[in-house]
């Protein structure tokens, strides 16, 4: 579903009024289907290090059209540029200046992709300074890029003796999340790659056959987008709601072959009860993705108790609540995923949202804590955080303070349920078990605060 | 498929002890919750309710696509469109499409008659899975058009000329136009029922007090039972209701002990018949899913109960010998002994309130010395119930009575009661249902916790 300021603008007399008008032009973002290419033109990849080459070699493995030389005017579906072996700010000229002749080659929907190192783990400040170069480079390059066209990074992370491969497992899986359309509102992001784990799926199109996932707050919105997409992807959903919203889940939970589970998630037993029944129904119990969360918005001078206490409770405590029952249960020791719904009220904070944003602030803190307390059984918790994204909920806001929420943001869009339910579904994948206690945020790289 | 093993000898009061290899397990159930007629589902008919309670169940066990062995369900109140009412509904359910139904009526044994058919089904080894159910809608009633208007409009459709139709329509009169609404009236005797138990409830000198105590403690009953989240796994919300409408959680014997009599007005006695001890008219959908064991294993879902035996009973309330809903007294008696039980070895009674005075009078001919002699043959009263082990989640009174549904919400909250209490003294937890009817019949059975 567009909304009505995209379809207008984007056709016809709507579109030249709007141009001439200096209205922001938003396109129809490119979104994922089974059987969709990763990308759709050629690919870019720029940049002379080892990693690079590697690089290259594997996506031509994939059928991919890989370019090293740009051609003149051809359109390309993707720059990749592999920034990996940077020492000095001073080593960045050359290829970014490469890349960027290039960009106005790039067709609609298109992708640009760092490939870089943490920042973190450089030896000099000078090695530093080049890293932490790129972020600032990446940011500001997805500002300028148009026509749905999405830039992000990638950071593969190094330990003492580990020297991550631009083409480690995890790295792959992230490339081909930014190269898809899975990541169609994702933009001016980083995700590092933090160790060499996960493997790519063996069918592209179902990289969680034979999962078993519980969501919560599964009922509507985002939380019924992640269970279809995840049941698209191939696993088995639990769908769990509070007991009131049973007839919507139930819905959701036949539409994608799942059971339903009535169930609010702040009861003190909600962890077990959910283990309980994805091991006795299903089998098994590989990815949890906390998404049921409410907001109570007041100005902080006129909270009252339970408003702030109902949002704690359900938005950050139910969730580490279940965790400890997660990581206390034999039955989630496979590799296990956890992925959680923050949000960007967590993070640049929200006028009205001391609450919510204590709450989802929390939930981040949460992640990056429980990562360590993951990866002995190779399990992973990462979260996701929404900008402004299409639901029942957000339909409800006043129309000016939506639509200034809808454009405020490179994409000039609101994001879908969809989109979030894609970031959630890779986090969930193996191809993401090199990814932990990370936040990737899906809001369209939002003006304010990111 | 192991054949039962059934003998009959000779024109006993009852069958003997069924010897069967397989039992019939209940594995949970669904339902709608029950909303007072001319409420919530003022616009919902008998198969948009039945497949609702469906669909909650398929999700609730994941059933979606799944061939059931045969689906059973009846309405009480039905429109001559409603002739397949249960294939219709599973037609419209996520069920597979090529799963049978029928549809059964047994005035208000509909429901629990329905467990028994399938469950015998289940034992004789013809079916491994079954649905039960039961649905009515006083609000959706079907209402006939007068006699007088039926001769005309038959004619009419027989006419073949204009002149002949204007004709025909022309014999319409105003009193033709007055439909015939339906009523519970007994065709035989021209009374209601309420006026038939008012006529039991004053045989048997119950008190005013004994059934306003008995409504009050049916409120209490099932608003606990609701506020422990008892009926998270056994209802789903309907059309904006998730709870039963008739409940007054905050009923007090004060309240009750106000309300005016509507039955038994005329009999010279004291009338102690009120709304607040009837149960109200009501619409709901209720249904339950029967096994073999080795089915709910296979598909990983719980084993609640056993259906070990059911009976039914018709007492002659035309001559007057017995009231009309005092079938059940006759058929329990019945029951217990082909399987050698008293009332000792029951842990919960489930008996159907569709008058207070109904479940009072049953009691009091049970105590009753001479009654057992005269009547049920036995050296003296069967026994008394313990009111600690009654209804103890509430009953009709307070959930409301939508006819056809009433067996399978006890049957789906028995089984669940059997299910938690488990053993007793090492035997599995045993469960009484009674369940009156219309025409003078009663049908009642005895589950066993699995
Ligand atoms: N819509 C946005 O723009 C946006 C932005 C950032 C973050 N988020 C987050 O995304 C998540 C989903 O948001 P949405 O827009 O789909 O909201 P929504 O209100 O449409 O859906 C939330 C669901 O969670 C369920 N839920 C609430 N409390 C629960 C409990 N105690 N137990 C079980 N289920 C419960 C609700 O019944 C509902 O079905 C939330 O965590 C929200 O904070 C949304």
């Amino acid at each position: 579903m567009t909304d009505k300021y995209t379809q207008l603008v984007s056709q016809g007399l709507g579109k030249d009024v709007a141009k001439k008008l200096g209205l922001p032009q938003p396109v129809v973002l490119r979104r994922h289907h089974p059987g969709a290419p990763l990308v759709t033109g050629p690919v870019l990849v720029s940049g002379d290090s080892a990693g690079a080459d590697d690089l290259a070699t594997t996506m031509l493995g994939w059928g991919l059209d890989v370019r090293r030389n740009a051609l003149p005017k051809e359109k390309l579906g993707a720059i990749i540029l592999v920034l990996d072996a940077v020492q000095h700010p001073a080593d960045l000229g050359k290829p970014v200046l490469t890349a960027g002749a290039s960009l106005r080659d790039l067709s609609p929907n298109a992708r640009v992709i760092t490939i870089s190192r943490t920042s973190q783990s450089a030896r000099t400040p000078a090695t530093a300074a080049a890293r932490q170069g790129i972020d600032g480079l990446l940011r500001s390059l997805a500002k300028e890029l148009r026509a749905g066209a999405t830039a992000n990074g990638i950071l593969l992370d190094e330990h003492e003796d580990e020297h991550l491969a631009t083409t480690s497992p995890s790295a792959l899986g992230a490339l081909r999340f930014f190269l898809s359309g899975r990541s169609a509102y994702v933009d001016g992001q980083f995700l590092t790659i933090g160790s060499a784990s996960g493997s790519l799926p063996h069918d592209a199109d179902k990289p969680l056959a034979g999962k078993v996932a519980v969501v919560t707050g599964a009922a509507r919105g985002i939380g019924a987008a992640i269970a279809r997409t995840l049941h698209r992807d191939g696993a088995r959903i639990v769908a769990v709601d509070i007991p009131a919203a049973g007839d919507h889940l139930a819905a959701v939970a036949n539409e994608v072959r799942g059971t339903a589970l009535q169930l609010d998630i702040s009861r003190d037993d909600a962890g077990h009860r959910i283990i309980e029944h994805a091991v006795e129904r299903h089998g098994r119990l590989d990815i949890v993705v906390h998404n049921a969360g409410i907001t109570r918005d007041r100005l902080l001078a006129n909270m009252d108790e339970g408003r702030w206490q109902s949002v704690i409770a359900v938005n950050i405590a139910a969730q580490l609540r279940i965790n400890e029952a997660l990581l206390a249960s034999e039955h989630f020791k496979d590799s296990p995923r956890i992925v959680s719904v923050a949000s960007t009220s967590g993070i640049a904070g929200n006028r009205g949202q001391t609450n919510y944003g204590a709450s989802k602030g929390g939930v981040i803190g949460m992640v990056r804590s429980t990562a360590a307390l993951m990866e002995p059984f190779g399990g992973t918790i990462n979260a996701v955080a929404p900008g402004f994204i299409e639901t029942e909920m957000t339909a409800k806001m006043p129309f000016a303070i939506r639509e200034a929420a809808r454009r405020l943001n490179s994409l000039k869009q609101g994001g879908r349920p969809e989109d979030v339910a894609e970031a959630i579904a890779f986090l969930s994948s193996d191809s993401a078990g090199g990814i932990s206690g990370e936040v990737l945020r899906v809001c369209g790289q939002q003006l304010v605060g990111a | 498929m192991a054949a039962a093993d059934v003998t009959t000898d000779g024109p006993l009061e009852s069958a003997t002890h069924p010897q069967t290899t397989r039992s019939a397990v209940i594995v949970g159930g669904n339902r709608i919750p029950f909303a007072r007629t001319g409420g919530a589902y003022v616009k919902s008919s008998n198969q948009d309710m039945l497949t609702a309670a469906l669909d909650g169940l398929i999700a609730r066990f994941g059933l979606q696509d799944e061939r059931i062995g045969e689906v059973a369900a009846g309405a009480v109140l039905k429109h001559s469109r409603d002739f397949n009412l249960t294939r219709e509904a599973v037609l419209g359910s996520a069920l597979s499409p090529e799963t049978p139904a029928y549809d059964l009526q047994q005035a208000c044994a509909t429901g629990l008659e329905t467990v028994i058919g399938l469950s015998n089904k289940i034992k004789l080894g013809q079916i491994d899975s079954g649905i039960a159910g039961g649905v009515d809608s006083a609000s959706d009633a079907p209402i006939a058009v007068s006699e007088g208007l039926r001769d005309i409009l038959l004619d009419l459709n027989r006419a073949k000329t204009t002149v002949q139709k204007l004709k025909i329509i022309g014999r319409i009169r105003p009193k033709d136009l007055a439909p015939d609404a339906p009523n519970t009236g007994e065709p035989r005797t021209g009374l209601s029922m309420g006026e038939h138990q008012a006529l039991t409830t004053a045989q048997w000198k119950i008190s005013r007090e004994a059934q306003d105590e008995l409504a009050y403690n049916s409120h209490r009953n099932l608003a606990s039972a609701y506020q422990r989240g008892f009926f998270d796994d056994l209802i789903t919300p309907y059309r904006g209701l998730n709870q039963d409408s008739n409940l007054r959680a905050d009923t007090t014997l004060e309240k009750l002990s106000t309300l005016k009599p509507v039955f038994g007005k005329n009999l010279g006695s004291e009338a102690t018949m009120t709304a607040g001890n009837s149960t109200p008219l009501t619409d709901g959908a209720s249904t339950v899913l029967l096994a073999t064991e080795e089915w709910a294993d296979a598909h990983g879902l719980p084993k609640l109960a056993t259906v070990l035996d059911g009976e039914a009973a018709a007492v002659d309330f035309v001559h007057g010998k017995d009231g009309l809903l005092m079938a059940p007294v006759f058929a329990v008696p019945r029951l217990l002994a082909r399987h050698g039980l008293t009332f000792e070895d029951i842990d919960f009674f489930e008996i159907h309130e569709a008058f207070a005075g109904t479940v009072l009078s049953t009691l009091a001919a049970w105590e009753d010395e001479e009654f057992g002699r005269t009547r049920l043959g036995l050296g003296g009263a069967l026994g008394k119930v313990d009111r600690a082990k009654l209804n103890i989640n509430g009953s009709s009174l307070a959930a409301g009575h939508p006819f056809a549904a009433t067996g399978g919400r006890i049957v789906a909250s028995l089984a669940k009661m059997l299910h938690e209490k488990g053993m007793v003294d090492g035997r599995p937890a045993r469960g009484l249902i009674s369940v009156c009817a219309a025409g003078g019949q009663g049908v009642v059975a005895i589950l066993e916790a699995a």
